[in-house]
């Protein structure tokens, strides 16, 4: 399903081929989706404006339009500030841990859902009670604990501590329960080990799920702001959220810089969801989160 | 955990004891599964149980950010937090932005399911501008409202044509959270409605049409009461996110407590207290105020639905 053929951009198809065409019903629609829109993108075209003016026109009386079009300060942005290098530093952080989750919790989903073990529902109930403990409460303990690890100011600090998501589990030991037994035991029959089984047929078969948790899990991790703002102090390991952060508060504001900057720094995911929207979506049906 | 498995059909077990069921082979072949789960509870183990346990202890000693001398106090942190007026009024402004922000958020964002749901031009271009936000850091949504709510530049009033101090004043300072917070974070619940709409079985709506239900009695009767579970789905887990408010409050307000004190979120106060009061101990122990808090509201969820699954019984 491609993102540019929109009449048929939907899973489910649609039965009556009359709705394709504009009905008095579409149009009007269509009408209410435009102006929500409108005011949900406004926004960002304000951002995108002032980005695009002259700091001493950002801050006279408010218009749309630029009267100086100028890429001065993204340009300044990009070679002045750390902006490059907090970039580098959230792509590394957000890989890590989205394919450490990916691995992890795909392991302990399926080891719930499919294998016997000792103490098995003992552990599961602790990865429940899991779900009611963010980092926003366990903030401080948790810092306790990085420190004496001996990594605060690090990626392993950044990146080890957002890699246990309880939630991740539990969608995917949803997901694994709900895959048919037989295909496992033909295979288990014609002699596969148990690890052989869960990479060459679970695996291909969770796709979706796979994607659903890996974007989500993504999404999170580069936009994570408390966590890198308390484990880091040293401005060359700051990811992006953080670095936004503190421009604001270290020079003073130029607003087409600190739009310039954030602009920047939501630009790359908002370039993924164009692409894998619909995998987005469609994963988010199959994975149960949607909790029919 | 025992699931019942589908009998082998066909497929005798190839095993000595012709008695050993192809159910219990599996079983006994997939004993010490525990090494799938061993690399997950090496992590949960490290980042949340021993931090868990570790804030437990803490909030129950005077510990400092060093550590040294630390002191078994008891309950005492428990008994301040009690009396600390900063406790309450911070936890008010959490519950506060949570009652504004919910209701708002479940509105919007099934009136944006149904509209990307049933239009069927462009739709990949509404989806997008109504989840866009949801990708941005919330540093940047916070930046970025805080430029917008500017008095006499900033794009609210200048659209709205009025002249209101929206973040200098005790008033309207939480409001201007919220209203960012709706724009940023409504994508999300908006994509799970999305995605529930597509999982409403279609005869059901053309057997509507047959009985003569026109588009709006379609709506509301088959797919509001088809939405009850996701929508008990949404609301929770967006009052669960809500009283741990932090990111968008403080980088709107610089990190301060903003106008009158009116946007400090309880998270904000547990991290001032640990981080710039170097109460460690003190700090813990107002987290696990919130934690019960939270447990609370997530029990409670539990039992309503198990409830309503008696009733439906």
């Amino acid at each position: 399903m491609t993102t540019a053929a929109p009449t048929t951009a939907d899973p489910t198809p649609v039965p009556r081929k009359a709705r394709s065409t504009w009905t008095p019903g579409q149009i009007a629609l269509t009408a209410v989706a435009a102006a929500l829109s409108l005011v949900w993108m406004a926004p960002l075209g304000w951002a995108l404006s002032t980005s695009l003016k002259t700091p001493t026109e950002s801050v006279t009386s408010p218009h749309w339009i630029p009267q100086h079009l100028t890429a001065a300060s993204w340009k300044s942005v990009i070679e002045a500030g750390n902006i490059p290098n907090w970039f580098v530093n959230s792509l590394v952080v957000s890989v890590c841990v989205t394919f450490v989750v990916l691995l992890v919790a795909s392991l302990a989903g399926y080891g719930f859902a499919r294998t016997e073990f000792r103490g098995k529902s003992a552990l599961m109930a602790l990865t429940m009670a899991g779900l009611m403990f963010s980092p926003a409460i366990l903030g401080v303990p948790l810092f306790a604990t990085v420190q004496s690890l001996g990594m605060v100011d690090t990626y392993w600090g950044m990146i080890l501590p957002q890699c246990a998501p309880a939630a991740m589990v539990y969608i995917l030991y949803k997901f694994f329960q709900s895959l048919p037994r037989e295909l496992e035991e033909a295979a288990f029959i014609d002699g596969a080990g148990r690890w052989r089984i869960f990479f060459t047929i679970v695996l291909p078969l969770s796709k979706p799920s796979l994607s659903a948790v890996g974007i989500f899990t993504f999404i999170a991790s580069w936009n994570n702001f408390l966590w890198p703002y308390m484990v880091t102090n040293n401005p060359d390991l700051m990811t992006m959220p953080n670095g936004i952060a503190t421009v604001q508060n270290s020079f003073g504001i130029i607003w087409p810089q600190l739009m310039a900057g954030g602009l920047i720094a939501g630009l790359p995911l908002i370039v993924v969801f164009v692409f894998f929207q619909s995998q987005i979506v469609r994963g988010v049906a199959h994975t149960g989160l949607a909790g029919q | 955990m025992t699931t019942t498995l589908a009998p082998a059909t066909g497929l005798r077990p190839r095993t000595a004891t012709a008695t050993e069921s192809a159910r219990a082979r599996w079983g006994r072949r997939f004993q010490h599964g525990g090494w799938f789960v061993t690399p997950f509870f090496v992590l949960y183990g490290l980042f949340v149980v021993v931090p868990v346990v570790r804030g437990l202890y803490l909030s129950l000693t005077d510990a400092n950010i060093s550590g040294d001398h630390t002191r078994f106090i008891g309950l005492d942190n428990y008994r301040e937090a009690f009396r600390d007026h900063l406790v309450w009024n911070s936890l008010w402004h959490s519950v506060q932005f949570t009652l504004y922000v919910v209701p708002c958020i479940v509105v919007v964002a099934l009136l944006m399911a149904l509209i990307a749901h049933h239009i069927t031009h462009l739709k990949w271009l509404w989806r997008l501008c109504f989840f866009a936000p949801f990708l941005l850091p919330s540093a940047v949504v916070g930046n970025l409202w805080w430029w917008l709510f500017q008095p006499t530049n900033g794009m609210v009033n200048h659209v709205l044509g009025i002249d209101t101090p929206w973040l200098t004043q005790k008033s309207t300072a939480m409001i201007a959270v919220v209203v960012a917070t709706l724009w940023w974070t409504v994508g999300f619940s908006f994509l799970l409605y999305l995605a529930a709409l597509q999982n409403i079985p279609h005869h059901l709506y053309e057997a509507a049409e047959l009985d003569g239900a026109n588009a709006l009695q379609r709506v509301l009767h088959i797919t509001v009461p088809n939405l009850r579970t996701i929508t008990g789905l949404v609301l929770a887990l967006q009052v669960l996110a809500s009283l741990q408010v932090f990111d968008q409050a403080v980088v709107m307000y610089q990190f301060g407590p903003g106008p009158e004190e009116s946007t400090r979120t309880f998270v904000q106060y547990t991290l001032e207290q640990g981080f710039t009061s170097y109460r460690v101990g003190y700090a813990s122990a107002i987290s696990f105020i919130l934690f019960l808090i939270i447990a609370a509201v997530a029990l409670g969820r539990m039992w309503l639905l198990r409830l309503r699954e008696e009733d439906a019984r």
